[in-house]
């Protein structure tokens, strides 16, 4: 099992979702987030004063996924996420350990 | 703790000074009864003229009956006076409290509240005594302390206060209350200079301070004059004009508060951003106001609250109310025409915040001129002044180097001289202004031919430095008085926790 965490703009956030159900992916968190990359922040001028936004708004989707679609949802984020400009977000992969569903009790693969 | 019974001690110190003046004003009552009618306080001699529908007639009649006030001017200065109470809470508040970090929204609003509510108490105490009965040049009398003879509950009769008009009164308490708002929006002005950084107990201690040795006084100095009334005859019109306040002695026109509201409050909080002293982390955080909305809000209550202050100003409902109305509608509207336009061609966009900010400098400026100046020269006002406070809260705020946290100086300092001085030039009735008298017995008015626009400038300039100099030494001895007493600001840690928890207890928004 892995975990998939993508960075992504938040108006994306819709088409990801999308993506994500077509090739079958049962649930993911959201969370609204804050930060820097490559893009960068912008100006913000309140009378005299001129301040720089270096953290910008994206999106965080986190989805626990079998191994066997790994591979296809990293291409369903991908596609459903690249507008090809500076500041598209990042996808993490990191080893999951063990997945609980807590109505239940099932663990592993049942519980995704 | 120590703080609260400081502040308790302080209000009880102020209420035995007000007992004790009292005691002091009746004890002298049987004397000060000899003396002649006309030196009441505020022209609201009870026995004074007759009806106030012939001006001249009244004149002419003295001692004839009771003055009954218009009913439509009484019920135009209530709507008056209401309408400048929504001015401060929630108008100013909001515009205020807007611009602040989120964790000090309530510690502005408080400080704007309870300041309001305070001044309201002290000016029914002592502040329009001290400020609106005759006195000396610089500060009035003690003759309305504790609002003294100002309503009769045996006979249910009420003292009258003139207006500009001969024979046309309102009663007394409501002029009163009228400039009970005035005193109060003008301390919560201050606020905004210091914002974020100082002690509760030390914001209002400075206000009663303040309060009662610039606002007063300015008050008195500028607009405490006998009333139309007093002048009875020719010969009396110097020695009646003696008994006014300096500036208007001096010839300073000033409709509705550009010295004694804006420039006063202004040079009030100037001083008390320089000795609180700059925001932790000023110029290296970021202090981005946390809702320009609740900004945008609170400006266009102002505007129209500013109605009230403006137009009310004439104390009466007629074409001079209208005058101020107009002016305050279009140059309000100019200064954020001109304001957008600054921004626009500075900084290449027009914002939210200028715009909100461009009609609080239009409000201000055209506050001295509303009813003393023409049509064109409102708008004419409204523009310069936009212009003028964009430069106010940036190239003036670098040069002076203190951190008045939202810009009550540049906004309020430049935005009342600006109106001052240029109440001075389109005053003049060569540019469209409706002048001043010239004869305060018959009423008649400076020609055009006879009007000197330069030496109006001079009266204006010469207020506008008076004024200056006087708040400005008030509030360095008043925050002074109170850093060595209870010290001006909150901790360190405090600061960093925000005052809203830190002072209050309280948190403004739970998400």
């Amino acid at each position: 099992m892995k975990m998939v965490t993508a960075i992504v703009k938040p108006f994306k956030l819709d088409e990801v979702r999308e993506a994500l159900s077509a090739i079958g992916v049962q649930g993911v968190t959201v969370t609204e987030v804050k930060g820097f990359g490559r893009q960068k922040g912008h100006t913000e001028l309140y009378r005299g004063a001129e301040y720089v936004v270096d953290f910008l708004p994206k999106v965080k989707v986190e989805a626990a996924v079998d191994d066997a679609i790994v591979d296809r949802v990293i291409e369903a984020i991908e596609a459903a996420a690249r507008t090809g400009k500076i500041g598209d977000g990042k996808i993490f992969v990191s080893p999951l350990e063990q997945v609980v569903r807590i109505r239940t009790g099932e663990t592993g693969k049942d519980a995704l | 703790m120590n703080k609260l019974l400081l502040a308790f001690v302080f209000s009880l110190f102020a209420l035995a000074f007000g007992g004790s003046a009292f005691a002091q004003a009746a004890a002298s009552d049987a004397a000060s009864a000899a003396a002649p009618a006309a030196a009441m306080a505020a022209a609201s001699t009870p026995a004074a003229s007759a009806s106030g529908a012939d001006a001249s007639a009244s004149a002419a009649a003295p001692a004839a009956s009771t003055p009954v006030p218009n009913k439509g001017d009484v019920a135009w200065m209530i709507v008056a006076t209401a309408l400048v109470i929504m001015m401060s809470v929630p108008a100013l508040a909001l515009f205020y409290g807007g611009l602040v970090r989120s964790k000090n929204m309530l510690s502005v609003l408080m400080q704007v509240f309870v300041t309001f509510s305070m001044i309201v108490v002290l000016w029914c105490l002592y502040g329009y005594s001290l400020a609106f009965t005759e006195g000396n040049a610089f500060f009035g009398g003690f003759s309305r302390v504790f609002m003294k003879d100002m309503f009769d509950p045996l006979t249910g009769t009420m003292s009258m206060a003139s207006t500009f008009s001969k024979g046309v009164v309102i009663p007394e308490l409501l002029f009163m209350a009228f400039q009970a708002t005035f005193a109060a929006i003008t301390c919560c002005l201050i606020v905004g200079s210091f914002a974020e950084r100082m002690k509760f107990s030390a914001v209002l201690v400075f206000m009663v301070l303040w309060f009662t040795f610039s606002y007063a006084p300015i008050a008195h100095m500028v607009w405490f004059w006998p009333g139309p009334d007093a002048y009875t005859s020719k010969a009396i019109v110097d020695a009646t004009n003696a008994k006014a306040g300096l500036l208007w002695q001096w010839g300073a026109l000033d409709f509705a508060g550009g010295t004694v509201v804006h420039i006063n409050a202004a040079m009030a909080g100037l001083v008390g951003a320089f000795m609180v002293g700059k925001r932790l982390g000023y110029g290296r955080e970021a202090f981005t106001p946390h809702s320009l909305t609740l900004t945008m809000v609170g400006a266009a209550l102002l505007w129209v609250g500013w109605f009230g202050f403006n137009a009310g100003s004439a104390l009466e409902a007629g074409n001079s109310a209208v005058l101020a109305f107009i002016n305050t509608f279009s140059a309000t509207a100019a200064a954020v025409l001109a304001w957008s336009i600054g921004e626009s061609l500075m900084k290449g966009k027009a914002s939210m915040l200028g715009a909100a900010s461009g009609a609080v400098a239009g409000l201000v400026a055209i506050t001295p001129a509303c009813g003393n100046v023409g049509l064109l020269g409102a708008l004419v006002i409204g523009f310069v002044a936009g212009f003028a406070c964009l430069w106010g809260v940036n190239g003036l705020k670098k040069m002076l180097g203190a951190d008045d946290s939202l810009d009550v100086f540049g906004v309020h300092g430049v935005g009342g001289i600006v109106g001052a001085l240029l109440t001075g030039v389109f005053n003049s009735p060569g540019l469209g202004g409706p002048s001043f008298p010239d004869n305060w017995f018959t009423g008649e008015l400076v020609k055009p031919e006879n009007y000197s626009i330069a030496s109006q400038v001079w009266a204006q300039g010469k207020a506008v430095l008076v004024t200056i100099v006087w708040s400005g030494l008030v509030s360095l001895v008043a925050y002074k008085l109170v850093d060595m007493t209870i010290g001006l600001r909150v901790s360190e840690e405090d600061e960093r926790e925000g005052l809203d928890i830190a002072a209050h207890g309280e948190t403004a928004y739970h998400n």
